[in-house]
């Protein structure tokens, strides 16, 4: 995704604490289609969190349930009666599946994210600050990497790390930092092109003069400075975690069914059913990933736009309104440039 | 995308005081250091890549451990060289790489690089023409949405956007299948093209296994239409990817565009709004486009991967995911590599092309 450098939305700082948070102040700014895409957003990644937390209360069956007491459940049985959206070649319930793959998926996205956020952030801060050949040798690889296929990156990471077999316990870890290098040039070259600009700002010079250490100038001074735009792309990031982790799945190198259920190996096994008509298999992981992966962008999406002055929709532009709206966006620019 | 960084002056020596006589100074010195930057790309991956996929310990043991008894395989992986030291094992593999040598697969034993060219040009055919649905689909839809911004038509496109760029590429091809293919039956579920059609095109002298130039060339009406409705479906799976995300390039470009005081003067002197966005704003917004374009190239390489595998498409995708389950791991690091060559390279030319378009690029 994009890697603009963003700007906080310049919110009151006298404002009560919460509303300074990033997605509230985000939506105090937004008017119209702008605050209905955040909504939804928010809407569909809230379903999709309270699902991953209550899986156990909300799916009717476990995961890797083949039977209950009335006996083994049917395979591929069309959706309705004791099974809501069917059962799977293999005999399991499709609903349980679909309710117990957001939680996989969740844990992989936190698992992901946090391994990335962090390692990203560590290379980022000290590459940009202490310069050099280091840096140097950083970014190269940071580049070669990122403009590198992101599925690939993680096929090729997945294999060293379960050593191309399916791990079972170890299978939400591994696809977890399988897609962690995938997301760690990005962190870093958001945190090295803040350091490197911060680097030079007054502040810093005043620290040293101080007498504060390098390691304290770095997580003090510009740490806190330099993370300013890392909810965008934590948003971004967590949607993409989702495909790549589904593409993983998909390519067979998902996690077994009886360790945990993950849409995109469910929708790998999905694959030879359709040809016979069976849909319901493949449809609802599907829609799953669908769902989630919107919700997660729309946030994300609608994040950018209101950091970016001049995708913000304004007030008078709605009012006005007509295909003049060219109009408006230059009003938005000019209005900013003044500083309203 | 690409930053610029030092080229290595051991291989600059020899070739910059060439590039002083043929330019002026900018474009040709830029052209030359952005084509020697492609090399410490392709050689950091291939390092990448190699050691990675050592650390798991010699392929053969991977590809056939269970499979043979603990002596045979000990001679295999003595034959094949993998009980050397790891760092003459890698610099042996650049040697080979050198000189278009990938080495040889393990499960079916055949030349990589064979392996590759075959395939390879059933990966290109997908992505020429799923690059020509993102084109068709996204760059007109990305105008009408600019033109009718925050109103319906806007609202409508951008949730498609999202949509497009939400949904697994084999998700889609999944549903285009169903419905397509086993529902309605207009068209083929899987494959390239029928058997005929294939055996009479790869008969053909020197063909350039992109199967509807090989048609057209042969002049094979038949087979040609049955090649095109074979590639529908997988283009448009992944076409519409990618036609997300030129949609809302063009759109907020676009935006970007029509607020410049050029096209209000344009507008004063009565051009008409549709004039506006589709002349006048809409190619100076061209010039992120073509830069973004290189990173969709990694994306939609990507993608091919899944859309393959999904319809069976015989390319470098279908025969990665089939080296996965093989564990062939030979074979999977050279596809890794070329594609990791054919990146590096698309984004040179994304670069140079940038740099013949915009002056201000050539820094």
């Amino acid at each position: 995704m994009s890697l603009v450098p963003v700007n906080e939305p310049v919110v009151n700082p006298r404002a009560p604490f919460y509303r300074r948070l990033p997605v509230v102040s985000h939506f105090q700014k937004s008017v119209g289609l702008q605050r209905g895409m955040l909504v939804a957003g928010l809407i569909l990644t809230a379903i999709f969190l309270l699902t991953a937390c209550f899986a156990p209360l909300l799916a009717p069956y476990g995961y890797s349930q083949l039977s209950d007491a009335d006996g083994n459940f049917p395979t591929q049985e069309a959706p309705g009666g004791k099974h809501l959206l069917g059962t799977t070649v293999g005999g399991y319930d499709v609903l349980s599946r679909v309710i117990w793959g957001a939680q996989t998926a969740l844990f992989v996205i936190v698992v992901a994210v946090l391994m990335s956020v962090v390692i990203g952030v560590i290379l980022g801060l000290v590459s940009g600050y202490i310069g050099g050949w280091l840096d140097r040798i950083l970014v190269v690889i940071a580049d070669a990497v990122y403009a590198f296929p992101s599925l690939l990156v993680a096929i090729v990471m997945a294999i060293v790390i379960s050593g191309g077999q399916s791990s079972l316990i170890g299978g939400i870890f591994a696809a977890g930092t399988a897609i962690t290098l995938v997301f760690i040039p990005q962190y870093f070259r958001v945190i090295r092109a803040e350091t490197v600009r911060l680097k030079a700002e007054p502040f810093v010079e005043s620290a040293k003069v101080v007498g504060a250490s390098n390691t304290r100038i770095m997580t003090r001074h510009i740490y806190k400075n330099a993370t300013r735009s890392l909810p965008l792309i934590f948003t971004l990031n967590a949607s993409e975690a989702i495909l790549i982790l589904a593409g993983l799945g998909f390519l067979g190198f998902g996690i077994e069914p009886s360790s945990a259920a993950e849409w995109g190996y469910d929708l790998n096994k999905a694959l030879a059913d359709t040809t016979s008509g069976i849909w319901w298999t493949g449809l609802f992981p599907g829609v799953a990933i669908v769902l989630t992966v919107m919700g997660l962008t729309l946030v994300g999406e609608s994040i950018n736009d209101l950091n970016d002055p001049r995708l913000r929709g304004r007030k008078a532009a709605g009012a006005t309104g007509g295909p003049d709206s060219s109009t408006a966006a230059q009003a938005a620019i000019s209005a900013d440039v003044r500083g309203i | 995308m690409t930053t610029l960084i030092d080229a290595p002056p051991s291989d600059a020596d020899g070739i910059l005081p060439a590039s002083k006589k043929t330019s002026g100074g900018g474009l040709g010195q830029y052209i030359l250091v952005r084509f020697l930057l492609i090399f410490p790309t392709i050689f950091i991956l291939v390092t990448i890549v190699f050691f990675l996929m050592r650390i798991t310990g010699d392929p053969i043991t991977t590809a056939m451990g269970g499979r043979l008894p603990a002596e045979q395989l000990q001679e295999r992986i003595q034959n094949a060289g993998y009980d050397r030291p790891i760092l003459v094992q890698y610099f042996e593999y650049l040697g080979q790489l050198a000189t278009g040598n990938f080495g040889r697969t393990l499960s079916d034993n055949r030349a990589v690089s064979e392996m590759l060219a075959t395939y390879g040009s059933a990966t290109l055919e997908l992505s020429i023409n799923a690059l020509i649905i993102a084109l068709l689909v996204g760059i007109p839809l990305g105008m009408i949405a600019a033109q009718r911004r925050d109103h319906a038509p806007d609202a409508v496109l951008r949730v498609f956007a999202i949509l497009c760029y939400a949904t697994p590429v084999f998700f889609a091809g999944m549903l285009l299948k169903l419905t397509f293919a086993v529902w309605l039956g207009w068209l083929p579920v899987a494959g390239r093209a029928k058997t005929s059609s294939e055996l009479a095109l790869t008969s053909l002298q020197a063909p350039t296994g992109i199967y509807w130039l090989d048609a057209v060339r042969s002049g094979n009406m038949a087979a040609l239409g049955d090649v095109m409705a074979h590639a529908v479906l997988p283009a448009v799976a992944l076409g519409l990817l990618t036609a997300g995300i030129f949609l809302r390039l063009v759109r907020t470009n676009v935006i970007g565009t029509l607020g410049k005081d050029y096209v209000e003067a344009g507008r004063s002197r009565g051009v008409s709004e549709f004039r506006l966005v589709t002349k006048h704003a809409y190619k100076p917004a061209l010039i992120p486009i073509i830069t973004v374009m290189g990173l969709q190239i990694a994306v939609m390489l990507g993608g091919a991967v899944l859309t393959e595998k999904t319809f069976e498409w015989k390319g470098l995708g279908f025969q990665l995911a089939n080296y996965l389950t093989a564990r062939d791991f030979v074979a999977v690091q050279g596809i890794v590599v070329l594609l990791a060559i054919i990146v590096a390279v698309t984004n040179f030319i994304v670069d140079i092309v940038a740099a013949l378009i915009d002056p201000r690029v050539r820094y």
